[in-house]
């Protein structure tokens, strides 16, 4: 077995316990919520048929972005009770993902329980009343064993689906092995995607075969096989409600939550940050993989503790400045103020490098063409296609770069930022919109075109903690300043290339910078 | 013990049955017999509430059915039709079983009764008891839904064509069966049947109905002597032409 693989089934326990208990838990949800609807709805017709809609309406928006829209509605939820009733209700992590499977879950089992009870024969059921049955007699008599076989197809259904989706629950906050495919795309980690392909497939494969199994032993009245198989999901679940009851009731002190958006630079600063909790003997845990909205509006709403954001985001996207001052300092200031009267954020620490947006070529290319700065690229531009990360061209840096520079291309395109770099590399595309400090820009031999108008905000890179954070744990704060003016850009870009090109784990790569910044060295990542 | 008073059913503009009045005596078989859409089996069902009348009153030993809750109505009144409806998921014996279980009767209560009504209706119970529906033939299929009307001891026995769809020699074994069950069960049985001879075998009175009224109620004799129409004498004149045909079969030589 390679180190590689090694590596990543050490994380397996954690990822596989809590991607079942989603699944899990979400499919009884949905089990419990869709059969009752389906009954009812079979009793209705009319009000069946609106049922049977609004589910599957449900079914076609986007899987990813059914889980993604639970955080700000759970948030304003959460802001909604907090006024009225005192209570918060967590706005990333396991809700999010649970309500967004769930949902997912109905619509199969909905469908399949109006049909079930749709296929009995009616002969059946006329007999079934003259007998002397009630109807819920001959509901439970009846109706719902005869239509069980159905029932369970549609469970079966929802359960390849939700342990499929669960993987999705990694960027609203969960744990699931989407963590694995997620950060295994960014830091190029063939190992990891494919760990958390296979485990998520097998999973889906042993649910489904207890579910079938269960169902058989019930058609074919074998107590043995019933009891095997009740024995077995009754487990399943019960570890996952008593991990999940033993989170929410535990009096242990909360550990500090640390976001990661879902880059590599994200993953090495998140290892970073823990490294430097966990040195005060705070606990720490590492919410990775985070949407780029997901992680502030957790730490505004007290969902996330700390992680690192860049100051030109912040500007552009939270303060929605469309002006674009050139003074890295003036920025900072001006964040720093905003987020701490706004949003009850702290600033807690510059980190000293910038990871702003720029565009790429290639060497070879830019050097043929003469390309060096932004401006020169003005006149190529209507023959050359640029590609982007999923939000770059609907961000007001891009609006400002078409102000200042009058730039059109002859195409946008827009892919996972994993990738974006090998396509300008193979020559697929022309320009990349890359972040200044990734290594992938040294990896593929890219050169970074020079702002020369000064269109693009700097992007001081800066750890934010929560109002939460600087209440609670004044000393997990101090050790976060320690950072300050700590990483410079080039121990940054080297720290991202060996993760990215030199294939080490982002934690292995956090733990060197630490050691050395801990022996007051000046930190080298080879 | 049966009374129909004034009773009708309306499905929209349409009247499937009208203002139909007549009484079934207690232990008497009355067959209500009609060709398809003469209103027979909604007659039928509305004796025991699987159709609710629109206007009208059903009386069983002078009370009016839609006093009594359906499900509870239903328990005392035995009922079986053509397309038995047997539950698949059940042995035969729980299916026999059913409305005592319903009514709470003990375990072995259940088991002995279920045991008695197969041996009834002439299946074995040794052999029969825990086997599927699947796993008969239609007419062991249609015995059983008779054994499982009969289970609970009803009064009223309410039979709509239970021997409709069976061969002609399996029909006959099971029309003596139900004679030879009411020679030991003193129920009030209303058989339902479009076909004039087995009117004419089991039926104490026969009911004739077109387009939901009640065309003529009399003995199997008085029908054949004193038809009330034309509708009645041509309905008569089919079993005569048959026996006719079958005599001149018989009488002539053979070779």
């Amino acid at each position: 077995m390679s180190d590689a693989l090694r590596d990543q089934l050490v994380l397996l326990p954690t990822y596989l316990a809590a991607h079942l208990q989603l699944s899990l838990l979400a499919l009884l949800l949905g089990t419990a919520v869709s059969v009752p609807a389906g009954i009812w709805a079979s009793r209705r017709p009319r009000a069946g048929r609106v049922a049977l809609g609004a589910a599957s309406v449900l079914q076609t928006i986007p899987s990813l972005a059914l889980l993604a829209i639970m955080v700000p509605a759970l948030a304003a939820l959460g802001r909604a009770t907090q006024a009225s009733l005192g209570v918060t209700v967590p706005s990333i992590g396991f809700l999010p993902a649970l309500i967004g499977l769930t949902l997912y879950s109905v619509l199969p089992i909905l469908q399949n329980t109006v049909t079930g009870l749709a296929g009995v024969d009616p002969a059946v059921v006329e007999a079934a009343r003259a007998v002397g049955m009630t109807d819920r007699q001959r509901l439970r008599r009846v109706e719902l064993p005869l239509a069980l076989p159905v029932i369970v197809a549609g469970v079966r259904t929802a359960t390849v689906w939700v342990v499929g989706l669960a993987t999705l629950s990694t960027p609203v906050g969960a744990p699931s092995l989407g963590n694995y495919i997620f950060s295994g795309l960014q830091t190029r980690n063939l190992a990891a995607v494919l760990v958390g392909c296979v485990a998520a497939a097998a999973l889906a494969l042993v649910l489904d075969a207890l579910v079938h199994a269960l169902e058989r032993g019930v058609r074919a009245r074998r107590r043995g096989l019933v009891a095997v198989a009740a024995l077995a999901l009754a487990a399943l679940t019960v570890h996952a409600a008593a991990t999940l009851a033993a989170g929410a009731f535990s009096h242990a002190r909360r550990p500090v939550a640390i976001g990661a958006k879902t880059f590599t630079e994200q993953y090495v600063l998140s290892a970073i940050l823990a490294g430097r909790v966990a040195a005060t003997g705070a606990p720490a845990r590492v919410v990775p993989s985070l949407g780029s909205t997901v992680a502030f509006d957790a730490l505004r709403d007290g969902a996330l503790d700390c992680y690192v954001d860049y100051s030109g985001t912040i500007w552009a996207t939270i303060m929605r400045r469309s002006d674009v001052p050139s003074d890295r300092g003036a920025v900072l200031a001006e964040v720093t103020r905003f987020l701490r009267e706004r949003a009850d954020i702290t600033v807690v620490a510059a980190l000293g490098f910038e990871n702003a947006y720029a565009l790429v070529m290639r060497e070879d290319r830019a050097r043929a063409a003469g390309v060096r700065r932004i401006s020169d690229l003005v006149a190529r531009a209507p023959e050359l296609t640029i590609v982007s990360d999923y939000e770059f061209f609907s961000r007001p840096e891009w609006r400002a770069l078409g102000a200042a520079y009058g730039l059109r291309f002859a195409a946008e395109r827009s892919m996972d930022p994993s990738l974006m770099y090998q396509a300008v590399a193979a020559g697929d595309v022309d320009v990349a919109s890359a972040f200044s400090t990734d290594g992938r820009i040294a990896a593929f031999d890219l050169r970074v075109l020079d702002d020369d108008r000064g269109a693009i905000p700097p992007y001081d890179a800066v750890v934010l903690a929560s109002a939460r954070l600087v209440r609670e744990e004044p000393r997990v704060v101090a050790a976060l300043a320690s950072l300050e003016r700590a990483i410079d850009a080039d121990t940054m870009r080297r720290m991202n290339a060996a993760v990215d090109h030199d294939g080490r784990s982002p934690e292995d790569v956090a733990r060197e910078f630490l050691a050395h910044v801990d022996a007051g060295s000046r930190p080298r990542v080879r | 013990m049966i009374e129909l008073e004034q009773l009708t059913k309306r499905y929209g503009g349409t009247i499937v049955v009208d203002r139909l009045s007549l009484q079934v005596a207690r232990g008497e078989l009355l067959v209500l017999l009609g060709g398809s859409g003469s209103g027979k089996t909604t007659t039928l069902k509305m004796i025991n509430r699987l159709v609710e009348p629109s206007a009208g009153r059903v009386l069983i030993d002078g009370e009016d059915v839609m006093t009594v809750p359906p499900a509870t109505l239903r328990r005392r009144i035995g009922y079986a039709f053509q397309q038995v409806g047997l539950f698949p998921h059940m042995s035969v014996g729980e299916n026999v079983g059913i409305t005592p279980a319903l009514l709470g009767w003990d375990a072995a209560r259940i088991a002995a009764r279920v045991a008695a009504l197969l041996d009834l209706v002439e299946l074995d119970p040794a052999t029969f008891r825990d086997r599927r529906p699947a796993e008969l033939s239609g007419g062991q299929q249609q015995r059983v839904g008779v054994a499982r009307a009969l289970a609970a001891e009803p009064a009223v026995l309410l039979l709509d064509e239970p021997f409709g769809a069976l061969d002609p020699l399996t029909r006959d074994r099971l029309q003596q069966s139900l004679t030879a069950i009411r020679s030991k069960v003193g129920v009030t049985i209303v058989f339902v049947t479009h076909d004039m001879v087995e009117a004419l075998l089991l039926g104490d009175r026969i009911a004739v109905l077109r387009e939901g009224r009640l065309v003529q109620l009399g003995t199997p004799a008085e029908l054949l002597r004193r038809p009330a129409d034309a509708y009645v004498a041509e309905l008569m004149e089919t079993p005569l032409r048959q026996r006719r045909v079958v005599d001149a079969l018989t009488e002539s030589p053979q070779d």
